[in-house]
């Protein structure tokens, strides 16, 4: 194919993604699991890059876990959206930064649908009006926060103390990346690099030194499906899938393994602990777990933060074996400290192989 | 009441199902359709039959129920359908309608409209540290239960604001916020599938023995937490 026919089937794949000036959404799911990561994205953007970036205490969630669990109609979550649009006119800003892909995937199907059907963004300013007397603009730029970092990978690159590089061995570290299913499926040209070529978590790793692992199923869902999750006999559901993944990311021997959802690295976490349990199988080397990152813990540790100021003491899978490679020296007495470096308490279990 | 074109008044429907060719392409992708006894090709062609008595059918069915919603149908369909949205149409028809308490799946909205349903309203958030009980999420092991126990110190170690005032996250929202989200809910018809959950929910538990109690129907909801009567998987 000519260089020029090339460009265009790729111009599918690319993204606009602003430049400064963002208004912040929070995720219910990563405050929960990953708290030190939403702080570590707005560390990096407002120290490291100098951005404006700015959170209103009155954002909600989106409700997206109930949509997707099926018990929030589409009405009421379009106007809670709405609400978040408004609050973001209100303050002035242009430009969408979302840390959630449940709620990234719901803010993109929102404004296309009302792209579909103007007749539903019509239904909704009146709802807004009625129940909080809000008007809003519907942004201009939605970025999802890993879309962000991508986008400034290189400068990240540029301040690297701790390259993804196996220290040991002088080898690039081996990552497998996990695309949390709602940042591109439904709507591929919302990505970085569509749904079939997702560049947004392959881009951050081969900047920063490492190289990303290709195994069969790359693609395949991490197996949250929301209320497969939630409740408690349908668990099986996602632990199933994430174990399809493990083995099939195993023969690769991979380093760690990075996503960019809230619910994802929880999970690939989160399971490879049961099935230890369970099985007395493990994935990583030496009868390890595969230490499991958020994107912004990637790029803290790229950059040198402590690791327990990040939170990953809050993985279950250790992830000192993904220290140690990488050469980052870090105090394992102050892995269950607190804010005053007094012990909080240990885990029932630490020292467990995952 | 014609239940399909009942189903044509959700948005999410007609841009769900343009015109389906049973490729099977859906089916191939799907995480549930390997885990479950689920075809997602055979949703499209029950509901592009138009077959008034067969989608009555499914709005009672397991088969509803067992969609992650992940979406992955949408990427891969020739056709540009996405059975993932058809099913959220489904889904929401048979909540009007109090079919979902046909089935041992559907009746599970129960628990998920008490605990992210009541969580949206009364805290601003679907999920919180308070859910994560850890006899109700054994999966989150040693680690979890020590977040569980020290909450506020693990928290505030890595630098969210629980409970807090102010921006951050796990901050407490603040009550006019919420005020405004129960408006919404109001107005959008939130808190009337809320109640159609819980009235068809009870008259269900009425008929299989759990009473209201004086815990508003505890026995049933701990029964359809963890029931699985083991039927539901592929063979």
């Amino acid at each position: 194919m000519k260089r020029e026919g090339k460009i265009q089937v790729w111009q599918d794949y690319q993204k606009e993604i602003a430049d400064d000036h963002y208004f912040y959404v929070r995720s219910c799911i990563r405050q929960n699991f990953f708290p030190g990561s939403e702080q570590t994205f707005l560390k990096i953007l407002r120290s490291e890059l100098k951005k404006d970036i700015y959170e209103n205490p009155h954002h909600t969630s989106c409700s997206g876990i109930g949509y997707h669990s099926d018990i929030v109609p589409f009405e009421t979550i379009q106007t809670i959206v709405a609400r978040q649009f408004a609050l973001m006119t209100e303050a002035g800003y242009q430009n969408l930064a979302v840390s959630c892909i449940t709620s990234f995937g719901i803010y993109n199907e929102i404004i296309e649908t009302w792209k579909e059907f103007p007749s539903e963004l019509e239904k909704v300013r009146n709802f807004l009006k009625k129940a909080t007397g809000r008007e809003f603009e519907i942004p201009q730029n939605v970025a999802h926060a890993s879309d962000i970092v991508y986008k400034f990978r290189q400068r990240i690159a540029d301040k690297a103390e701790h390259p993804l590089v196996n220290q040991q061995t002088g080898k690039p570290l081996k990552i497998v990346e996990h695309i949390g299913c709602h940042y591109s499926k439904m709507f591929p040209s919302k990505g970085v690099g569509g749904a079939e070529f997702p560049h947004v978590l392959v881009g951050m790793i081969e900047a920063w030194g490492g190289e990303v692992v290709d195994y069969p199923e790359r693609r395949h869902c991490c197996g949250f499906g929301f209320r497969q999750y939630l409740v408690m006999s349908n668990r099986g559901y996602s632990l199933s899938n994430s174990r399809k993944k493990f083995e099939s990311m195993e023969p690769y021997k991979p380093d760690a393994i990075v996503s960019n959802c809230p619910g994802c690295p929880m999970f690939l976490d989160r399971w490879q602990y049961v099935i230890e349990e369970m099985e007395g199988k493990t994935f990583g080397e030496n009868g390890q777990g595969i230490p499991v990152m958020t994107y912004e813990e990637m790029a803290g540790l790229v950059l040198g933060y402590n690791p327990w100021d990040m939170g990953m003491q809050m993985h279950q899978t250790n992830v000192e074996p993904l220290l140690d490679k990488m050469g980052i020296a870090y105090d394992p007495n102050l892995k269950y400290a607190g804010k005053d470096g007094k012990l909080i308490g240990k885990p029932m279990m630490v020292g467990c192989r995952c | 009441m014609e239940l399909y074109q009942e189903l044509t008044k959700d948005v999410r429907f007609a841009e769900g199902l343009k015109s389906c060719m049973n490729c099977g392409v859906c089916t191939a992708i799907c995480p549930a359709a390997e885990f479950y006894d689920y075809d997602p090709r055979i949703i499209a062609g029950i509901l592009q039959s138009k077959d008034e008595k067969r989608i009555e059918e499914l709005l009672k069915s397991e088969t509803i129920w067992y969609c992650g919603e992940c979406m992955s149908c949408k990427t891969r369909c020739p056709r540009g359908n996405t059975v993932g949205l058809m099913i959220m149409a489904l889904r929401s028809l048979s909540q009007e309608l109090g079919y979902f308490t046909e089935s041992e799946k559907g009746r599970q909205q129960l628990v998920i409209k008490r605990v992210v349903g009541e969580n949206i309203v009364n805290k601003g958030y679907c999920i919180l540290p308070e859910n994560l009980v850890p006899e109700m999420h054994p999966e989150q092991g040693p680690v979890g239960e020590w977040i569980y126990e020290n909450k506020e110190k693990v928290y505030e170690r890595v630098g969210a604001n629980y409970n807090g005032t102010g921006e951050g996250a796990l901050r407490k929202i603040p009550q006019e916020s919420l005020d405004e989200i129960n408006r919404i809910f109001e107005i959008t018809g939130g808190f009337e599938r809320f109640d159609k959950i819980e009235h068809f929910s009870k008259i269900k538990a009425e008929s299989m023995g759990f009473p209201e109690g004086e815990n508003d129907y505890t026995d049933y909801i701990n029964h359809i937490f963890t029931t699985n009567n083991g039927k539901h998987n592929r063979q």
